[in-house]
């Protein structure tokens, strides 16, 4: 599935449900199903700044695509992050870079969660897109 | 006067967010303003906007006489001797900055104390670490015990030759537990050790009579009395505003400026620096008599003791909930609590109790050595004001119970 086409099935995903506590059950079931990150790996040089919950993330290159894994301890940001990851995970560095990452705007991610959770989800952006970079 | 009169008078309350009627319960951050307070400061916006204490026309001295008056209000609110020991600051924070660095700069030297408790806001902790810093000297710490009271006792025991100030709250902002101020107060009086007391969650609940006191600093804000932010008090005893030397330099606060040598404005002026907040501070008037009002009201009073012990009753029925603060013995203990969930992290709590409409506090609360203290990396935190309805703190429980079942 291309990029474009993964955002929009997100995007779809996540209108189906109307209510907020609706969206939120929703992420929490996806930050329960995701994939476990190992205990050992949760350093201070992993951790991202600038969210209310601590958020671990961390990637590696293969064949030419990265890879992203991510952990945190409250589970609406795991959500996130495990959306982020189905959307941007097996991607080429040029196509993660290229990207502009609205779709976290127009399912209403941002402006629905309090500031500081925005900021951390803007920080969690800025990681991926900055790892992107660096692997161009 | 009935609790639901009280909140008619705040229109915040009225509101509406995501479909559902607001509970506020973030009131230790800010507190909501009556329309009286809106009003008034419109009013000066429109009808006396010109700059305080110089010029001769009309509009400066209605403004001038409308500050004037707020100083005599703030001085019946904390009943202090005199209007001169009142000072307006933007906030609790500025006016803790203010005697940390003057007073500090007066009589803080290399080698000297300060005692803060680990409890403390942090803005009752950095403004003294700054001044450490800059004199070199030494941050000493009052501990608590497991249920969040001071451990009083052993104050006696950090006090040391070298004590220069005791900075505490009368009422933590985490624990919501109204400390023994008075005790200690006059534990370091006998030692000849002045006390300032952030006052930023004791001025909303418990009645301030700073000469019964014998504190030497009070510090609150506006905000969270019910009045505009950006407006604060500093209540210092005469001896020490007088001994202390200015915090900022600029219009107001000078007698003579001479290039050969400045001259300082007497107390208050001195420490009011620049053009004042003049069309905001004005509205204390009403929200410190709205303040007083509330703690003398039984119907209000009654409602806050049913609403605290019906929610202490129901945290501590739910084996999974960690309360801090526990009031135990003579503790008496403010409408507010903080805890954790065992396996419910507080900010998905506190986004899905957003959902539902309720606005309560997650994370550190600006007191992370509090929170290192209990080993957690935050707290969620409700806060009630007098404003809040039993219904309120019903709708609460059931909505937490709600919410730590979607997460568990």
């Amino acid at each position: 599935m291309s990029l474009e086409e993964k955002k929009q099935e997100v995007i779809d995903d996540f209108s189906m449900y109307e209510e907020w506590l609706d969206k939120y059950e929703y992420l929490i079931e996806l930050g329960k199903a995701l994939e476990p990150y190992p205990e050992g790996e949760k350093t201070e040089e992993k951790l991202i700044k600038g969210c209310q919950s601590r958020v671990w993330l961390d990637y590696e290159r293969k064949d030419g695509k990265l890879y992203f894994r991510a952990d945190s301890d409250a589970i609406i940001t795991k959500g996130i992050i495990s959306l982020l990851i189905s959307v941007y995970s097996g991607r080429t560095p040029e196509e993660i870079a290229g990207d502009d990452f609205g779709f976290v705007e127009q399912i209403g991610l941002r402006e629905n969660l309090s500031p500081t959770r925005a900021n951390g989800l803007v920080s969690m952006i800025a990681t991926i897109r900055r790892a992107a970079e660096e692997q161009i | 006067m009935v609790v639901q009169e009280f909140r008619r008078l705040f229109p915040a309350l009225g509101e509406r967010v995501y479909g559902k009627p607001l509970v506020y319960l973030d009131n230790a951050a800010t507190s909501q303003r009556p329309q009286t307070v809106l009003d008034k400061q419109r009013e000066l916006a429109a009808r006396s906007n010109a700059n305080i204490h110089r010029a001769v026309h009309k509009l400066a001295v209605d403004a001038t006489e409308e500050y004037e008056k707020t100083r005599d209000a703030v001085k019946d609110f904390l009943h202090a001797g005199s209007r001169e020991e009142i000072v307006f600051t933007s906030g609790t924070t500025m006016s803790i900055n203010l005697v940390a660095s003057c007073f500090g700069e007066a009589f803080v030297h290399e080698g000297d104390e300060i005692i803060v408790s680990v409890a403390e806001h942090h803005s009752n902790i950095v403004p003294w670490q700054l001044l450490c810093a800059r004199k070199k000297a030494v941050l000493k710490v009052l501990e608590i015990d497991e249920f969040g009271g001071l451990l009083t006792e052993s104050l006696e025991k950090l006090i040391s030759q070298r004590t220069k100030i005791i900075a505490i709250a009368h009422i933590s902002n985490v624990l919501g537990l109204v400390n023994p101020v008075a005790d200690i107060i006059a534990t370091a009086h006998r030692h000849g050790v002045p006390v300032l007391v952030d006052g930023a969650q004791g001025s909303v609940h418990e009645v301030v009579d700073v000469q019964a006191l014998d504190c030497d600093f009070y510090a609150f804000s506006g905000h969270k009395v019910y009045g505009p932010t950006g407006t604060g008090v500093l209540y210092g005893k005469r001896k020490w505003l007088e001994a202390m030397p200015p915090y900022m330099g600029g219009g107001e606060m000078i007698e003579t400026v001479r290039f050969s040598g400045t001259t300082y404005a007497p107390i208050p002026g001195k420490f009011e620096a620049g053009t004042q907040n003049f069309n905001t501070i004005p509205a204390l008037q009403d929200s410190l008599a709205l303040a007083k009002s509330c703690m003398s009201d039984p119907e209000i009073i009654e409602n806050q003791k049913n609403i605290t012990e019906y929610i202490l009753e129901n945290l501590a029925k739910d084996p999974r909930i960690r309360l801090f603060g526990v009031p135990r013995g003579t503790w008496t203990k403010i409408p507010l609590f903080s805890f954790v969930v065992e396996g419910a992290h507080h900010e998905d709590l506190a986004l899905i109790l957003d959902k539902m409409g309720i606005a309560v506090r997650s994370g550190q609360m600006c007191a992370e050595p509090l929170m290192d203290r209990f080993g957690v990396t935050g707290m969620l935190r409700a806060s009630f004001a007098p404003y809040n309805t039993m219904e309120e703190a019903a709708y609460f429980v059931k909505c937490l119970d709600k919410a730590i079942s979607m997460l568990i």
